[in-house]
């Protein structure tokens, strides 16, 4: 069984116990625990079940690397599936489930495929389920995925707070073992603006588990005492439980800090996500052990070595009272050392190598315990436990030579550097043949912007496994000047690469030898798939899902692909390593959100008038990040009534549209004439100052993209109006223009779309509202007329009035400074009380434009559409040499005389034809599509004419008046329609006009 | 070729598995082929497999830089639909999609079509206006959609917030056979049925040159030596315009990066597709169980097959903002590939003004969907000199500004 041990506990604080469950039943542990160790104290060893084959699985890790023991943590809203035990904090209250199973972690039903594993190799989804078809979305895939996924699904809205932050720094330490530490110090002491950064809650790495000597003090002293220097750096900022997620390009780090994973909803951000530019990045970021491969390695109380280590000396945990240690090296031993220091029971040492000397081994002899030289597990025995270990010769076949009885196995086949953080950039690793490991290629580093390398790996993540070597190498990356800490750690023998344990193991051995624990991957699926041929690394990978489990093949990836280059009889280099890719370990994708959620999603832009809409009625429509009223809905009014209201007081008497959001930006300097001659399709250098005009303004391709009124304010100066949804777009094409293109033109643009309050006066008794206000502008017709604009002040508040009208009423629209907008648009409606003011919304804007004829872009247009389809040649000057989309509109598809062009339909019966509707042609093109004519691009019930009114481009449209078509709706009607002009109200233009 | 079954599975259960066969043969380039396509994505394979199935070219060798479906078809989201809004667009994508529903059957290798249905959400007024527009398009078109209520996306989906606050659901393009399928399957599959038809697939090769004698093609030269051809097909999304420079001519064609990004693995939670372009993110869940996410496109060009930051940060606030539920899960990976982009957000197949020379390419971000359709109208392309599905998609439409621009829609084109 896995216990607590009577004594030691270097994390542990047993003055403070905590209580938690598991699966329901109560438990307790330390403060200092993870949950892991806490688990195991309990004689919790099996905590879930694998992804395929419903294999029972035990704890194997103590870190990052752990594939095996995730959890549910967490209940209601704080429910979190996969949590990982051994990186999980243990607090008090803590609740965790196990996953994947059914009816019970012990009993699961599940567990049939683990019988019928023979039937499931890697893969055998591609070669069945192929008949008959309808089975695979009716019958196969469901029951598929039934049993598809870890951990339940979490169903409720995230309480918690995640924060989102920026640092910048000279040097990033990543990784907080005594290889980080002593980069940091050589790093701060130099002076540098230094972050060190530790994953987990705790310092010191492997070396104060191991017992290493650093500078003649225990490594638990030596990093106190390193820790309390760095704390005391004003330039130096260390931080723990902050993990260096992935590396982007420039040296763009992204770290992650757990702040209250262990302090649920104690009001602290749950996560915080850095987004670090550092000068350099130094990877401190240690090494992984590699399981061995052996038959049965996947029973639970088959461990790590390290790990098993990890728990006794850390925690105070003994993972089982009889541990047999199997090994290719001797840092293995020293896991031997500790249980026997904890009085632990270890019956034997099993080790790959024929020829076991150097002090490691020697010490544990001398504690008693058995060497096996030669040899390995030809299989474990246990079913949801270790109960023994089969051994065999390692050069055999696996027969066995004797039994030995333990209820746990630690496992070592050597250590892997981690090098995520060095290739997630494209830094390239060298396979050392000595130390059977890939490790950074100091030749080929990831490179920054300048084309210098960006990474240095230092200490074991260097393949520095050696302590002493760890922390030369460490105080040379962070540019330490002077002698580096020493260490004084036993000599180890070379180990010796085992892939497979034993060498010979036949078919049946080899299909329960397990690479990837949580995906169920063997080393006989490996196998399997370099016969099939799929021989490249990542084929492999993606046949047998080897490595594409949460851990990512931190423990099986180097296994796997040792394997399957022996099944290709080619070298390990030439396999090569599939890509490491961001995040080291998974991140809540509530830090990757941040605070932009519900109302901060995304900025809400507010038109001065913003909360009057507010109180009266807005019934609101998203343009962009504006709101905008739809219409104002009074008390029992539906959403259509209130649109038909709004339209018929505009017309008849007076309206008034928040105008605001339509787009601003002034455009000045000696060659600003020139530069908007470019930009639009017509003249506006030619503009008079004090007179407005509509514009068009096309991309390259000739297609229109924007339209609006300019008007010139003085000679040198132009404010151009945009779409509400093209301000920003088109200041930017502006800019981009000036910038890249015509950089030494002098020409100046801001964009003042929120500096000004804009309100549209429209209708009949517009002139009249105004002079009521007030002011010192002469608003007559002869004074002011259509196509004019003057400025001066209204009801007191400075104002620039444009005469223009996109309603086809008397029209004014007036800015003013936008802290007075609200005050404006309020005297508006005061003063127009006596002429039956109402605000109208953006459905009666579009309303009254259609009834006019005046296209919308975005509705007429669609980034298709050129000008010449629209009847704007008018507008298309035939006078300048050159404007933005002229070349392109001269091609000969924009030429063809037989484009679809605007028109306007009407219905004799007055029904409104549906949006986005399409006019058939006769027959079906070559691939049976039937043929079209034309497309309905706007379509309203006009509440002037009181019928259906549209507009469409239909081809050759504008010479087909009078002939009827057929539309047909998806609502199944057909609608007939007559081809009309597009202007449908007041065609002489006689009201805008007075 | 040993037909797939679950018989045969039974029955080399019996042997450990040690009697399968190589799912494609190893081969080495002969001297020459009546037909080369560069390229063994999904795209080129299956631009080989028609060549042979549906035109009796099988002298065919397909010709891989690296390692076979290692582009865009292994790093993509899944997603097949065919609602477009353009007949061009819808013609393909549907003849794809329809091919889709056999392929498994007809490759006799399982690609999991799983036509589990793909909704396009509206969350403002012009989107609205946009989808009822392919709705009808798609109605005249053959293609089976319809526009959706908020109260039936929420019974499709019900993870979804059809109440958030800043973009409300407003309704959604719905098409009931669109869905996902598994896409390494889909490139294997390919490349296993081209084997079958003795044609070679050559990977760890590397086109450094295009040979032409008189503006016509008469080989390529490779890292494994010169093979001679015919004809040549150019198929190699991400780097389309390196092999149009070596046979000497441009194209309209961008790189960037994309990304996608999946969730550790949780049990079965959401059995459709949802594209959420106003917010811009994407969604669906695997069969292992991960959400797999996809966004935007990085604004600048570049090679990297990796991409920014912020995109991902944008991407998931969009999804954890449409499915509040995500907040919790955690990101297990992150990759990024290199897409074409063309001036219309269209793809080019087309002849080239190398004669013998053919070249499809410029799928942007959605050229998972478009294999099967894409190789069929490819190989028409290749064999008869026209193709009625390749008709709109020549690389020439570019000079005459006969754009086919599925962005008008209001759409994005993943």
């Amino acid at each position: 069984m896995s216990t607590r041990l009577a004594q030691g506990g270097r994390l542990i604080d047993r003055q403070k116990p905590l209580r938690f469950t598991f699966n329901g039943l109560p438990m307790e542990g330390y403060e200092g625990d993870t949950m892991a160790a806490a688990l195991l104290a309990n004689d919790r060893m099996l905590v879930g079940r694998s992804f395929k084959y419903h294999r029972p699985r035990g704890i194997v890790a103590s870190g990052a690397e752990e594939p095996n023991a995730l959890v549910g943590l967490g209940e209601g809203a704080r429910f979190e599936p996969n949590q990982r035990v051994t990186t999980t904090e243990l607090f008090d209250g803590a609740s965790a489930i196990s996953q994947n199973h059914w009816p019970s972690l012990d009993f699961d039903i599940g567990a049939i495929n683990a019988r019928l594993a023979r039937f499931l190799p890697a893969g055998f989804y591609y070669k069945m389920f192929i008949h008959p078809r309808p089975f695979w979305k009716h019958v196969y895939e469901p029951f598929i995925r039934q049993s598809a996924g870890l951990g339940r699904a979490p169903k409720d809205r995230d309480p918690d707070r995640y924060e989102q932050a920026y640092g910048f720094c000279d040097v990033a330490v990543v990784g907080g073992g005594v290889a980080g530490l002593a980069a940091a110090l050589a790093a701060g002491r130099a002076g540098k603006r230094v972050w060190l950064m530790e994953q987990a809650a705790h310092w010191g790495g492997r070396a104060v588990v191991d017992g290493v000597t650093v500078d003649g003090a225990a490594a638990e002293d030596w990093v106190a005492a390193a820790l309390a220097e760095l704390g005391g750096m004003a330039n130096v900022r260390v931080k723990a439980r902050t993990m260096a997620a992935g590396l982007y390009d420039h040296g763009y780090l992204l770290a992650y800090e757990r702040i209250a994973d262990h302090t649920p909803g104690d009001g602290r951000p749950r996560h915080r996500l850095w987004r670090i530019r550092a000068g350099q990045v130094i990877a401190a970021t240690g090494a992984i052990e590699r399981p061995l491969a052996f038959a049965g390695n996947d029973v639970p109380g088959v461990m790590l070595a390290s790990a098993v280590r990890d728990y006794a000396v850390n925690w105070a945990v003994s993972p089982g009272d009889r541990t047999v240690i199997v090994t290719n090296n001797d840092d293995a031993y020293r896991t031997a050392l500790a249980l026997a220091d904890a009085g632990l029971v270890v019956p034997a040492v099993v080790d790959a190598r024929a020829c076991v000397t150097g002090a490691l081994p020697q010490a544990v002899r001398d504690r008693g315990i058995r060497v096996l030289e030669g040899r390995g597990i030809a299989k474990v025995k246990g079913g949801k436990r270790v109960t023994g270990v089969a051994i065999c010769a390692q050069a055999g076949e696996g027969s066995v030579l004797e039994e030995i009885g333990c209820d746990a196995v630690a496992m070592s086949g050597g250590w892997s550097p981690v090098v995520h953080l060095w290739s997630h950039c494209g830094g390239k690793l060298a396979w050392d043949e000595a130390g059977a490991m890939f490790r950074p290629d100091p030749a080929r580093p990831p490179t920054g912007a300048d084309g210098a390398a960006m990474v240095v790996a230092a200490g074991a993540a260097n393949g520095h496994l050696q302590a002493a070597d760890c922390l030369a190498d460490a105080h040379a990356a962070g540019g330490g000047t002077g002698a580096a800490p020493t260490a004084v750690t036993e000599a180890e023998a070379p180990l010796e690469p085992v892939w497979i344990m034993p060498q010979g193991a036949g078919p049946a051995l080899r299909a329960k030898m397990w690479l990837d624990y949580q995906n169920d991957v063997k080393v006989s699926d490996v196998q399997l798939a370099a016969r099939e041929g799929y021989e490249s690394v990542e084929h492999t990978k993606r046949y047998t899902t080897l490595g594409m489990a949460t851990d990512q093949g931190k423990l099986s990836n180097i296994n796997g692909l040792a394997v399957l280059s022996e099944a290709l009889h080619q070298p390990i280099p030439a396999t090569g390593t599939t890509t490491f890719r961001p995040p080291y370990t998974p991140i809540s994708l509530a830090a990757i959100a941040g605070e932009a959620k519900g109302e901060l999603f995304q900025p809400l832009r507010r038109t001065p008038m913003h909360d009057w809409h507010e109180a009266h009625g807005a019934y609101w429509e998203p343009v962009g990040h504006w709101r905008r009223p739809y219409c104002y809905q009074r008390s029992g009014e539906g959403i259509e009534d209130a649109v038909r209201r709004e339209v018929r007081n505009t017309r008849n008497g007076l309206g008034l549209l928040d105008a605001s959001t339509l787009g601003k930006i002034v455009v000045k300097g000696p060659d600003a004439g020139r530069f908007l001659d470019m930009l639009y399709t017509n003249m506006m250098s030619t503009l008079p100052v004090g007179k407005c005009r509509y514009g068009l303004m096309c991309n390259e391709q000739g297609f229109l993209s924007d339209d609006g009124v300019v008007a010139r304010l003085s000679d040198d100066t132009w404010l151009c109006h945009t779409t509400s949804g093209g301000a920003d777009r088109i200041h930017g094409w502006m800019e981009d223009w000036l910038q890249c293109e015509w950089w030494d033109w002098k020409v100046y643009t801001a964009n003042l779309t929120e500096q000004f309050a804009q309100v549209a006066v429209v209708g009949p008794k517009a002139r009249a509202v105004l002079e009521k206000l007030g002011g010192d502008i002469d608003l007559s017709a002869a004074a002011l007329p259509f196509m004019h604009w003057a400025e001066g002040t209204l009801g007191g508040i400075s104002a620039r009035v444009f005469r223009i009208s996109f309603s086809g009423e008397l029209s004014y629209e007036i800015a003013v400074p936008a802290g007075q907008g609200r005050a404006f648009w309020e005297q508006l409606i005061a003063a127009g009380e006596d002429f039956g003011v109402m605000p109208y919304g953006t459905e009666a804007l579009h309303i009254m434009r259609a009834e006019k004829g005046f296209i919308m872009i975005g509705d007429e247009t669609d980034g298709t559409v050129i000008p010449q389809d629209l009847g704007l040649d008018w507008a298309i000057s035939k006078k300048k040499a050159d404007f933005l989309g002229k070349r392109g509109m001269e091609r000969t598809h924009m030429t063809d005389p037989n484009r679809w062009k605007l028109v306007g339909l009407e219905t004799p019966d007055g029904s409104v034809i549906p949006d986005g509707a399409y006019v058939p042609a006769t027959g079906v093109n070559a691939n049976g599509q039937k043929n079209t004519q034309g497309r309905v691009t706007s379509t309203y019930h006009s509440p002037t004419l009181d019928r259906g009114i549209a507009m469409a481009l239909v081809l050759n449209g504008p010479d087909r008046m009078g002939e009827v078509l057929d539309i047909p709706g998806i609502d199944g009607k057909v609608y007939r329609a007559k081809i009309v002009s597009p202007v449908f109200y007041d065609p002489e233009g006689e009201k805008q006009n007075v | 070729m040993k037909r797939y079954s679950v018989f045969a599975v039974a029955r080399e259960a019996l042997r450990n598995h040690q009697g399968w066969d190589r799912a494609w043969a190893k081969a080495d380039p002969k001297p020459r082929y009546d037909a080369i396509v560069v390229g063994a994505g999904g795209h080129g394979l299956a631009s080989a497999y028609y060549l042979g199935r549906n035109h009796g070219i099988t002298n065919v060798a397909v010709i891989e830089k690296g390692w076979l479906g290692g582009g865009n078809t292994g790093r993509n989201t899944t997603i097949i639909r065919s609602n477009y809004l353009q007949d061009p667009s819808a013609a393909i994508y549907e003849k794809s999609r329809s091919l889709y529903e056999t392929l498994s059957q007809d490759l006799n290798y399982n690609i999991m079509f799983s036509p589990r249905g793909v909704m396009m959400l509206a969350q403002t007024q012009h989107e609205v206006r946009g989808y009822l527009r392919t709705a009808h398009a798609n109605a005249l078109q053959g293609v089976a959609t319809e526009f959706i209520g908020p109260e039936r996306v929420k019974e499709l989906v019900p993870i979804i917030d059809t109440n958030g606050p800043r973009y409300p659901v407003l309704g959604a393009l719905w098409q009931p056979r669109a869905g996902t399928a598994r896409h390494d399957a889909v490139a294997w599959g390919y490349a296993r049925a081209c084997s079958a038809m003795g044609m070679d697939i050559i990977q760890n090769c590397e086109v450094t040159g295009i040979r032409r004698e008189g503006g016509k093609v008469t080989g390529v030269e490779t890292t494994k030596g010169a093979i001679g051809c015919d004809r040549l097909g150019i198929v190699v999304a991400g780097h389309s315009s390196q092999l149009a420079d070596m046979a000497g001519f441009r194209l309209p064609i961008e790189s960037v990066a994309l990304q996608a990004l999946v969730s550790e693995p949780i049990k079965p939670c959401m059995d459709v597709v949802v594209m959420a372009n106003t917010v811009h993110g994407y969604l669906s869940q695997s069969d292992k169980g991960e959400m797999v996410i996809g966004g935007g496109t990085d604004g600048f060009n570049n090679y990297t097959q990796r991409g920014s930051w912020h995109h991902i940060e944008e991407t998931v606030r969009a999804l954890v903002e449409t499915f509040p539920m995500l907040s919790r899960l955690k990101m297990l990976r992150q990759w990024g590939g290199i897409v074409d982009m063309t001036g219309d957000r269209s793809p080019i197949i087309s002849k080239t003004p190398v004669e013998g020379v053919f070249v499809n390419c410029g799928w942007g971000t959605g050229g998972f969907k478009a294999i099967p359709g894409s190789g069929w109208a490819m190989a028409e392309l290749m064999a008869k000199g026209a193709s009625p599905l390749a008709e709109e998609f020549s690389m020439f439409r570019f000079r005459e500004g006969k754009f086919i621009d599925e962005s008008v829609a209001a759409g994005v084109a993943h």
